[in-house]
């Protein structure tokens, strides 16, 4: 089945063009919808196997990145949860994991938020590639047979964290853990630049207990062509012009969520 | 029971948890010799309309993190042990997007309106350490804008923790709203003081011919009718100074020049410099086979707009926001950036936003000099232009893609932030050209996006003349990227479904000048003052018409298609509202009610300035003080210290805190390399995801060979943009320019002007031979501030005079991209152009405080052989990476090179073709024009010196394993031993992340 895509964007959210073009080169069919649009029922999620919320500065990130669009999508609780149900796929990059883990998608206990995303200890935006290093243990869905990723990040507040050590514990065990920073030599990193915002244990990346609910700080749609690559011209002089052949890592993953629904 | 009192919610971070903006305020106390314990701080929420106590507890859950943060309501919250506490909030009035926001979530949670009132926000600052009066000082440095910024600093220990807690910042607006007339039947001194007190920068003669078109009985006559005066009312007189204003009017660029050339004896006499030099060339090129259909609009609209492809036409404009940014750095750069995006939503019917680029020049980050109190410290307006740019571009969702840092103390008074933006627009839209602004009379003029308040009156007649102690704050505003992103969302679509006939931007002089230039196309226009929605009660209809506060449009929308429009305005939740209409009157027409508040001939408005007489005169001062380099044997230190220069060193901390990737068609970066580090040349991106075409965007500036002679300094900007293109792998085909003149006032001048008509005349002259085009551009001609000295004297800084060129290219195949790095051990080495005897104005004579005389000179002709040659040797794949040398020289082009490879390399400058050079330290660091590095697979060296043919060029060594950089020089003997980890750390380490 061709799965189709809602593509939420509008009031801050910002990467709906990358988004979309990587959800419909994987071979999904799309449509980019505002929050607002979805908010006064002119389109439904009914129809849609795969929710992409975009990453941006939604509301401006003005009480903290996510939490005044986490409210407004609150209301939306229901039609979520329905969504949910049938078997579908959420991605959530960036600013859409920062409203998702707001809105405690990631919980394990159904009372308290289990882990939240606070500012990088450096205090300030970074926009930079970074190494990561894929769980293969993990139930994510969307990352299967993905390992080794060279992907950008670009925010100010990707600091992952949990409320406790028990709940990063949780998390490990159940195979929440889907990403974690790495430096050149693979090996967990736990200093800036290549963990860019210090988050616990090099977390770039987890899923619900599904697995169908993916968030991620690095943007996997901003790899969708192999020359936004940072060394696509040192490829290039490595390989030739067989550097165009590769697939991105990006679009790597995007058709892993569109295959879920062969 | 709701309660009328205010309420506060404080919310901080919990103490086991960093506090990462309290951290970098520390370090900054730390550079200011204050040392502190311990700083922490909290955000604290004022919310001044009705809420039940379930209310407020609702929201303080809603509204904390309940993993890494704790709150307070309705009392002083207290994160820990402290000796003061530095509060800092929004003076009324001035806007506050996290106020906005916050009140907008709590209709969300509480999910209710909560009517007219407003919420505040204000930052604590907690601080452990340091004295009352250090802390003061340095929080009026650091924290706080008195200009727009209220701060109380609170001794913790002894302070009642309940004063100020319910500070509420509210606007309250003067009184009376009835328009007032103002006589000009006065004398000279009397007008003078009329336009000086009303921050009019109307001169003399202006005031005048103000003055006597209300002598014109017709005119009289038709006023009586509408119940007006002989003499122009307030509102009238503000719309004339904003029209007319230099920011406006380019009234210096369209003046009339008598300018003499004491070299040559050469005499001239140039009706408008803009007509002459930079519209003339381009409609001359436009007359080429090579630029004919592809020139879609020129110099007529916000943006000049060119061809893309048969589908799509691409947008540029280039603005200064250089007196805002001396006020109020974060708000003058943050505005300056998002301000110039409308230019690109404000052409033809509207475009689409795809990158933004910054040029910025400060005075030297360690200036320890005298300052007075009106000027901000240098690094102080620099990390607050930074800051205004990131959250203008990153919460827009617009990349910002290239630029550049430029040090010189001349720019103490008024930094120069230049803002580019970029576009792409369908080249029609159901068989209408969008290009074309389309207004008959009936239509209607609607508002769209922000409201309007008392901020920013007088900006366009505030930064069109000198700052001076009293240049009021009220020009100063801080901006909401969320409302304009917004807003921005809504006007694509509407455009998208044909609901807009015209669009501008409300920038300068605000609905006077975006209504009052639209009618010029229906020939008259209606305004209904009393309709524009406000910030708040109480303003007058002169404020309400002039006022520029931000993130507004005005867009010309059909009767007919009104009720759409505004029914997709609301889904979009942009406020949107008509405030007049279109009409072939001839007249602009405001009312207030019932009341006629201006009545004034559109032909007078927009033609009546007088127009100026200027003279120049040209005589070359020379420097005379080429230092002596008695030894330059061993040049290795010489380069590590160049490469540490400011405006050498990497600006990449600085610069990553721009988001350069987002709408992913990022492909040449700010950074490239091994370890993404090194400078790039200019910005590739694809602008539509499923096509391999791109654009490239690139500029050019040296204020420093403007000491020398402005006519070379604008050649060498102009070589430098084009240079920029071709490194990158572009080709000459279609590059057209933005131009941006910054000029210390050349009103009473002669020097100055002379040097302002020199720059015109190169660029005319090298824009015609390149075969360039300028599509857009923008002038700011008074970068002079006045102020105070020790002693009590008047003094006055100016800043050098600075053409600054960007340039747009399209680029056919984004996968042609080269960038700078070397790319493997064994890869041939090419220095292409000739080196001379051209040290004046170089960095490495600035760095022993020299100028010198012997200016860089661009030789064109031959330039653009070796261009188009290059070019053809990047279709084919023929350079692994090529390298601009420009400021810093041969010497650091090739250093850059190697350690963005991360590889050494083996150059040997005895066949380096030279012109005049006997010098090794002149062979590395003269910064003669058209000049590449250039580094070729040893497989495709043949095939690559082929293409150069007549091209003068060297092979002047291999890049190699390890990570030796050896340069030896013009008589074969090793002039340079260095590590290239050495050389990199020199340059990497001049600025930290702070």
């Amino acid at each position: 089945m061709e799965p189709k895509a809602l593509i939420l964007t509008g009031n801050g959210l910002n990467t709906e063009k990358e988004l979309d073009y990587s959800l419909r080169k994987s071979g999904a069919r799309t449509r980019i919808a505002t929050i607002y649009e979805l908010l006064d029922r002119d389109v439904t999620l009914r129809d849609c196997q795969i929710l992409a919320i975009c990453g941006g500065f939604s509301d401006g990130d003005d009480l903290g990145a996510g939490v005044a669009t986490a409210k407004r999508l609150g209301k939306l609780d229901e039609e979520l949860h329905e969504f949910y149900a049938r078997d579908t796929l959420i991605y959530d990059v960036c600013n859409g994991f920062q409203i998702a883990a707001k809105l405690g998608v990631f919980n394990n206990e159904d009372s308290q938020i289990d882990a939240t995303l606070t500012s990088n200890d450096a205090g300030f935006f970074y926009d930079n590639w970074v190494r990561l290093k894929v769980n293969p243990n993990s139930r994510c869905v969307f990352t299967k047979g993905l390992d080794g990723l060279y992907l950008p990040v670009r925010h100010g507040e990707g600091k992952f964290v949990t409320a406790s050590p028990e709940a990063l514990q949780r998390l490990h065990a159940n195979g929440q853990v889907v990403m974690q920073y790495v430096n050149r030599h693979g090996d967990v990193a736990a200093q800036f630049p290549e963990n860019p915002n210090g988050s616990v244990d090099a977390i770039a990346g987890i899923c619900d207990k599904t697995g169908r609910i993916f968030g991620t700080m690095p943007h996997f749609e901003a790899f969708n062509h192999m020359t936004n690559h940072p060394h696509y011209t040192r490829m290039k002089r490595e390989m030739g012009a067989g550097v165009d052949d590769m697939e991105p890592d990006g679009i790597k993953l995007f058709k892993n969520m569109v295959a879920y629904f062969a | 029971m709701a309660d009328t009192k205010p309420n506060t919610l404080q919310v901080a971070v919990k103490p086991e948890f960093p506090d990462a903006s309290a951290a970098a305020v520390k370090q900054d106390f730390t550079e200011r010799g204050i040392k502190t314990q311990n700083v922490r701080t909290a955000r604290k929420i004022t919310f001044d309309f009705p809420l039940s106590e379930d209310d407020i507890k609702r929201l303080e859950t809603e509204l904390t993190d309940p993993v890494t943060e704790f709150s307070a309501i309705n009392e002083q919250i207290s994160p820990g042990d402290f000796d003061f506490m530095v509060e800092v909030s929004k003076k009324p009035g001035v806007a506050d997007p996290q106020g906005r926001t916050a009140k907008e979530i709590a209709e969300t949670i509480l999910d209710r309106g909560v009517g007219e009132g407003s919420a505040y926000t204000s930052a604590q600052y907690f601080v452990k350490g340091g004295t009352e009066e250090e802390l003061k000082k340095a929080a009026v440095a650091m924290l706080a804008n008195p200009l727009i910024e209220d701060m109380r600093v609170y001794d913790y220990r002894t302070w009642d923790r309940r004063t100020g807690l319910h500070t509420v910042p509210k606007m309250v607006a003067g009184n009376g709203l009835r328009a007032g007339y103002v006589n000009l039947g006065v004398d000279d001194n009397a007008l003078m003081e009329i336009s000086g007190k009303g921050e009019l920068s109307l001169n003399l003669r202006e005031m005048r011919t103000i003055g006597s078109e209300y002598q014109r009985p017709s005119f009289v006559q038709e006023r009586e009718t509408f119940g007006l005066g002989p003499m122009p009312t307030d509102v009238e007189l503000e719309v004339l100074a904003q029209t007319w204003s230099e920011h406006c009017k380019h009234k210096i660029f369209n003046a009339a020049v008598h300018y003499v050339d004491r070299e040559t004896g050469l005499t001239i006499d140039i009706d408008s410099l803009f007509k002459t030099f930079i519209k003339d060339a381009t409609e001359e090129l436009a007359k080429t086979d090579k630029w004919k259909d592809k020139l879609v609009s020129v110099f007529k609209d916000n943006a000049g707009i060119v061809k893309f492809n048969n589908m799509w036409n691409m947008l540029m404009k280039v603005e200064t926001h250089n007196s805002p940014s001396a006020k109020d750095p974060y708000g003058g750069a943050l505005t300056g950036v998002n301000g110039c995006h409308r230019d690109i939503m404000g052409a033809g019917v509207g475009a689409e936003l795809i990158a933004s680029t910054d040029v910025l020049c400060f005075a030297d980050p360690d200036y320890a000099g005298y300052l007075p109190s009106t000027i901000l410290h240098p690094d102080r307006v620099r990390k607050g232009v930074f800051k205004g740019i990131e959250h203008a571009g990153n919460k827009t969702g617009i990349p910002t893609v290239n630029g550049s840092v430029f040090f010189h103390d001349s720019f103490l008074g008024k930094p120069l932030v230049f803002c580019g933006s970029v576009g792409v627009m369908p080249a029609e839209i159901n068989g209408r050209k969008t290009e074309e602004k389309v207004i008959e009379p009936g239509y209607l003029a609607v508002m769209v996006g922000g409201r309007v308040g008392k901020d920013g009156i007088h900006g366009a007649t505030f930064s069109s003349g000198t700052l001076h102690e009293k240049s009021p704050s009220s020009a100063v505003q801080i901006g909401d990227p969320i409302v304009q992103k917004r807003a921005y969302d809504f006007l694509i679509r509407a455009r998208d479904l044909g609901l807009i006939e015209a669009i501008t931007d409300n920038g300068a002089g605000g609905l006077s000048s975006s209504i009052g230039e639209l009618a010029q196309i229906s020939g008259g226009c209606e305004i209904y003052l009393d309709r524009v929605p406000l910030k708040y009660a109480g303003m007058q209809p002169w404020e309400i018409l002039i006022s520029e506060s931000q993130e507004r449009m005005t867009a010309a929308v059909k009767p007919e298609k009104i009720t759409e429009f505004e029914e997709l305005s609301r889904k979009y939740r942009v406020e949107s509202s008509v405030v007049g209409k279109f009409t072939d009157s001839g007249k602009l027409h405001a009312t207030y009610g019932s009341d006629v508040v201006a009545h004034l001939d559109m032909e007078f408005l927009h033609n009546g300035v007088p127009k100026m007489e200027l003279e120049a005169e040209w005589q070359r001062i020379l420097h005379n003080d080429d230092p002596i380099i008695a030894d330059d044997s061993d040049l290795t230190a010489e380069l590590t210290r160049i490469l540490a220069r400011p405006n050498i060193a990497s600006k990449e901390k600085m610069v990553r805190r721009f988001d350069h990737e987002v709408q992913g068609g990022s492909a040449g970066k700010p950074f490239v390399g091994a370890q993404n580090d090194g400078p790039a040349d200019a910005a590739v991106l694809r602008p539509f995801l499923d096509s391999n075409e791109g654009i490239i965007l690139s500029h050019g500036i040296n204020p420093l060979y403007g000491q020398i002679d402005t006519y070379h300094m604008t050649a060498n900007a102009i070589d430098e943009a084009i240079r920029g293109v071709i490194a990158v792998g572009g080709d000459m085909e279609r590059i057209v320019f933005n131009d941006n003149f910054c000029w210390p006032s050349p009103l009473e001048d002669k020097h100055k002007m002379a040097q302002l008509v020199r720059a015109n005349m190169a660029l005319r002259n090298y824009c015609l031979e390149y075969e360039t085009p300028c599509i857009s551009g923008k002038d700011s001609m008074t970068i002079d501030t006045e102020y105070t000295d020790q002693e009590g004297n008047k003094q006055k800084v100016s800043g050098l005079p600075t053409v600054m060129m960007s340039a747009m290219a399209k680029m056919d195949d984004a996968r042609n991209f080269v960038s700078m790095d070397a790319k493997m051990p064994g890869d041939i080495v090419y220095v292409l152009g000739v080196t001379k005897d051209e040290m004046g104005g170089s960095e490495f004579y600035t760095s022993r405080g020299a100028v010198g005389d012997s200016v860089p000179v661009v030789d064109a002709k031959s330039a653009k052989v070796l261009y188009k040659s290059l070019a053809e040797a990047t279709k084919h794949g023929l350079a692994a990476s090529i390298h601009d040398a420009s400021q810093g020289g041969l010497g650091v082009a090739l250093a850059e090179t190697a350690f963005a490879g991360g590889y050494g390399m083996d150059v040997n400058l005895s066949k380096l073709p030279t012109q005049d050079v006997d010098k090794n330290y002149k062979a590395l660091f003269s910064e003669s024009a058209s000049r590449f590095v250039v580094t070729v697979d040893p497989a495709k060296a043949d095939e690559f010196e082929k293409t150069m043919g007549s091209v003068q060029y060297a092979r002047v060594g291999n890049v190699r394993a390890g990570d030796s950089f050896y340069v030896r020089g013009l008589d074969g003997r090793t002039v340079i031993t260095a590590s290239i980890y050495g050389l990199k750390d020199a340059w990497q380490s001049r600025f930290g992340w702070n």
